[in-house]
């Protein structure tokens, strides 16, 4: 840390509109940025890392949001100063940045060679290069194959890594000192990730290039940060070199959020001995968009021939990456989809082919908790209705269900208070008890969760497993649990089901497949873990149980 | 509930509508104590002009009082207008639903036939059934009904499709709710929202709908209507233009408050609006 720092961020305070839960996004913050070093900024949602970067970038939302105090230095100047006209030029020539959603950060009707070039046409005209061989070699330099022919593509044709490669490749075009990423890899997937990280690694070194890497994932900061900077409620809790904040963490909060990433080390389960619940016997799915009057017809396969069976309090965890057809998979099995072919037996009844009507009493004893806790939970209705729902529907009288409800609410650790609330008064982790006591409501024989916990941060996410372990002790059903999170995974389940392209290709107990993975996938997963190899932290601690984390606020 | 009232009367447009239209519905109640002689009573001399002791604003051809007239026009807008309304909104609500929540073949059907509504001009429409049917008060309803109803079930369908698939509906799904009650319950009370906005505006257009029709001369006979005095008033435009003017003002201002009082709801429904207009 000789050389000094192109970029200074010190005593900065961003002021949050009145009305907001709390004074300042950011408050007194001071961070430096060198060449050829990456900072990593680590946070949980609502911590200030993203409103930093867009301080940085002069691209808060003003006038609500705004840098009410402190000084941004780069290259001589005081970038909060600034007027609108002169940020214009260091936006994307001097500082670049590269947003989380590959999905919607280009756009959808401009050719790729025309996206880059624009980079050109409004900034570099005086670089005098010619912006279609540029371009050609940004794609290159960024490992992309054929970048010639990826010059007239549009972005629809590309893999979501691809396109965050082309965004990295647009941030880097004007050779920028410093680059901002704010969780460029979270919407990715694993193996995916990795390719994306050790690409940025490979960058940086060739450009020099300053990187501000702004995550919520313990597993990527250990993967590339050089230094790290630990934010809460807008403040600075922990600064420093990234082995000695990993190695030995000083603050309380960087311990405790270190303590909540799951250990990749499966803990010793013996083998459930109990009758199966829930078997599923060659299950095939593909969809078929509509016939359209033009046009072809287009098919995709979701499920080809998946076996699996379930016991009484059994945890299969089903891994995969994205359109591996996991979900499908759920789906089929809580019949909001219908199998093309292929059988799941319920207790030894076939029940797949069952028509609606017949169905109807296996509806009560199949359950399903969500991802996303925003839209799962019906914003018009109070939380004691949500619950209450499923036992109306099959027939309990009002009183006692609304008071079952509010039981419930009790098992998942809410007050009984929450009955009367709306959905919008909760946070994230609150809200996904709420799912989890409307799916627990109806005493269900399998339950199948669909990535419960993807959506929440680290420390809620322990909370809500730690629910989860709850669950399969007390009340034993056989659980179905889907994750692309191997951490999560190897936390959680008796066995592990590996997904791809809509076959399981791997299953067995997780410890013998996180010890010896056999299938070539399995091991590039295993192996495109973030933060695998150096955080090997939590062998002692088991996180699940056995860290005591403060509660959320609210 | 109060916090959307509040919201609209901080909306200064819309509580500027919200006082008009009460002022309108006022009129039409007590239109008969005002003027217990109703608005056919020959009061005056013919073609006095406005801004006058007895007659504020003028008389017309035999003598009647144009204010009165207009006061008992206002009940011949309102009724037309909200009933039309309540009933294309009805119709549209339940097509809009079924089509967006069952989808498929349906979809498709019920589609083509709102497309088949709105591509004749709904104008020409209207007086077209009109004039098949006699024309009275409750044909024009029905026709205004039948010319009203397709855009709210297009509005009701979209949001429809695109709440069907939200987590919480699957989740009543997977609880075994019952498909009536995913509609009405869990569904149609997130849609409230933008239909409640389309209504305001489709009194708005009732009532000119009403008053074109009645322009010309196809409304019913036995009731004054702002839309029959203007026609009326236009062929003595330029000898009394009193006879058109105030009735169009009366038509312009109704018309115009409701529209306030829709982009208020509009705003007011709409919280992350609302937000921003408090900060």
């Amino acid at each position: 840390m000789t050389d000094t720092p192109i970029l200074r961020i010190v005593g900065l305070s961003v002021a949050l509109p009145t009305g907001a839960d709390r004074h300042h996004a950011v408050h007194g913050l001071t961070l430096d940025l060198h060449p050829n070093r990456t900072l990593c900024v680590v946070g949980e949602s609502g911590s200030g890392k993203s409103l930093t970067a867009l301080a940085v970038m002069g691209l808060l939302p003003q006038p609500e949001v705004r840098a009410v105090a402190g000084a941004i230095q780069f290259e001589g100047q005081d970038l909060l100063a600034l007027p609108e006209r002169a940020m214009r030029r260091i936006r994307g020539r001097r500082i670049g940045m590269v947003f989380q959603s590959p999905m919607t950060g280009l756009n959808p009707v401009m050719r790729i060679g025309d996206q880059i070039a624009e980079q050109f046409r409004f900034n570099g005209r005086d670089l005098g290069v010619d912006p279609r061989r540029r371009a050609i070699e940004l794609l290159a330099s960024v490992g992309l194959p054929d970048p010639t022919k990826l010059l007239d593509t549009y972005p629809f044709r590309l893999s979501g890594g691809q396109r965050q490669r082309v965004m990295i490749a647009m941030a880097l075009a004007l050779e920028p000192a410093v680059l901002i990423a704010d969780e460029p890899t979270t919407a990715l997937d694993v193996t995916t990730q990795a390719q994306i990280l050790k690409l940025l690694r490979e960058l940086q070194e060739r450009y020099r290039l300053a990187v501000m890497f702004i995550t919520h994932d313990f597993g990527v900061v250990s993967e590339i940060a050089d230094e790290i900077a630990v934010m809460r409620h807008g403040e600075l809790v922990e600064h420093g070199a990234a082995g000695r904040v990993l190695g030995q963490p000083a603050h309380p909060y960087t311990k405790q959020l270190l303590a909540a990433v799951p250990s990749l080390e499966p803990p010793r389960r013996a083998p459930v001995v109990a009758p199966i619940v829930l078997q599923t016997q060659a299950l095939a799915k593909t969809y078929r968009s509509r016939d359209r009057m033009f046009g072809r017809r287009r098919e995709v396969i979701a499920l080809r021939n998946v076996d699996l069976a379930i016991r009484r309090g059994e945890v299969l965890g089903l891994v995969g990456e994205s359109g591996s057809g996991k979900t499908t998979l759920g789906r089929v099995i809580v019949r909001l989809l219908q199998a093309d072919s292929g059988s799941i037996t319920i207790d030894g009844a076939e029940v797949s082919q069952l028509p609606r009507r017949q169905y109807r009493p296996y509806r009560k004893r199949v359950q399903m908790i969500f991802q996303d806790p925003f839209s799962s939970l019906n914003p018009r209705r109070t939380v004691g209705q949500i619950v209450a729902e499923g036992l109306l529907a099959h027939g309990m009288p009002a009183p006692q269900a609304h008071a079952r409800a509010r039981e419930l609410l009790r098992i998942v650790k809410l007050s009984e208070q929450a009955a009367e609330r709306y959905p919008h008064e909760f946070s994230g982790g609150q809200r996904q008890r709420i799912g989890i006591a409307r799916a627990l409501a109806l005493e269900p024989d399998i339950l199948v969760a669909d990535e419960p916990v993807s959506a929440l941060d680290v420390s809620v996410q322990a909370e809500v497993l730690e629910l989860f372990e709850e669950i399969r002790v007390r009340l034993r059903p056989a659980m179905l649990f889907i994750t692309h999170d191997l951490r999560v995974a190897a936390q959680i389940c008796d066995r592990v089901a590996i997904m791809r392209r809509g076959e399981i290709v791997e299953e067995g107990p997780t410890s013998a497949i996180f010890a010896a993975p056999r299938h070539a996938y399995t091991q590039e997963l295993l192996a495109a873990v973030p933060g695998a190899a150096q955080l090997a932290l939590g062998q002692a601690a088991r996180p699940v149980s056995a860290t005591v984390l403060e509660h959320e606020p609210k | 509930m109060m916090a959307i009232m509040h919201r609209l009367f901080r909306h200064k447009g819309a509580a500027f509508g919200v006082g008009v239209i009460a002022l309108v519905v006022i009129l039409a109640a007590i239109a008969s104590i005002l003027y217990p002689d109703g608005p056919w009573e020959m009061v005056g001399g013919i073609f006095e002009p406005p801004f006058q002791r007895a007659h504020p604003l003028g008389t017309d051809g035999l003598g009647r009082d144009v204010l009165t007239s207009i006061v008992y026009g206002t009940r011949v807008s309102l009724l037309v207008a909200f009933v039309s309304t309540v009933v294309a909104v009805t119709v549209g609500v339940l097509v809009g639903a079924v089509s967006g929540y069952f989808g498929g073949r349906l979809d498709d059907l019920v589609m083509r036939v709102t497309e088949l509504f709105q591509t004749i001009p709904s104008f020409v429409f209207a007086v077209v059934l009109i004039a098949i049917f006699t024309p009275n008060i409750g044909s024009i309803v029905a026709a205004i009904s039948v010319v009203s109803w397709p855009p709210v079930a297009r509005l009701v369908r979209g949001e429809f499709l695109a709440i069907r698939h939200r987590e919480y509906v699957e989740a009543a799904v997977v609880l075994g709710v019952s498909t009536l009650r995913i509609i009405f319950v869990e569904i149609l009370p997130n849609v409230v929202s933008p239909v409640v906005v389309l209504a305001s505006l489709m009194v708005a257009n009732a009532i000119l709908l009403e008053a074109g029709i009645s322009f010309l001369g196809l409304g019913d006979q036995n009731l004054m209507s702002w839309g029959y005095m203007i026609g009326e008033g236009r062929s003595t435009i330029r000898d009394a233009w009193w006879l058109s003017f105030f009735p169009g003002v009366a038509v312009v201002a109704t018309v115009l408050a409701l529209n306030l009082v829709g982009d208020g709801l509009n705003d007011a429904l709409n919280p992350r609006l609302a937000r921003r207009g408090r900060a």
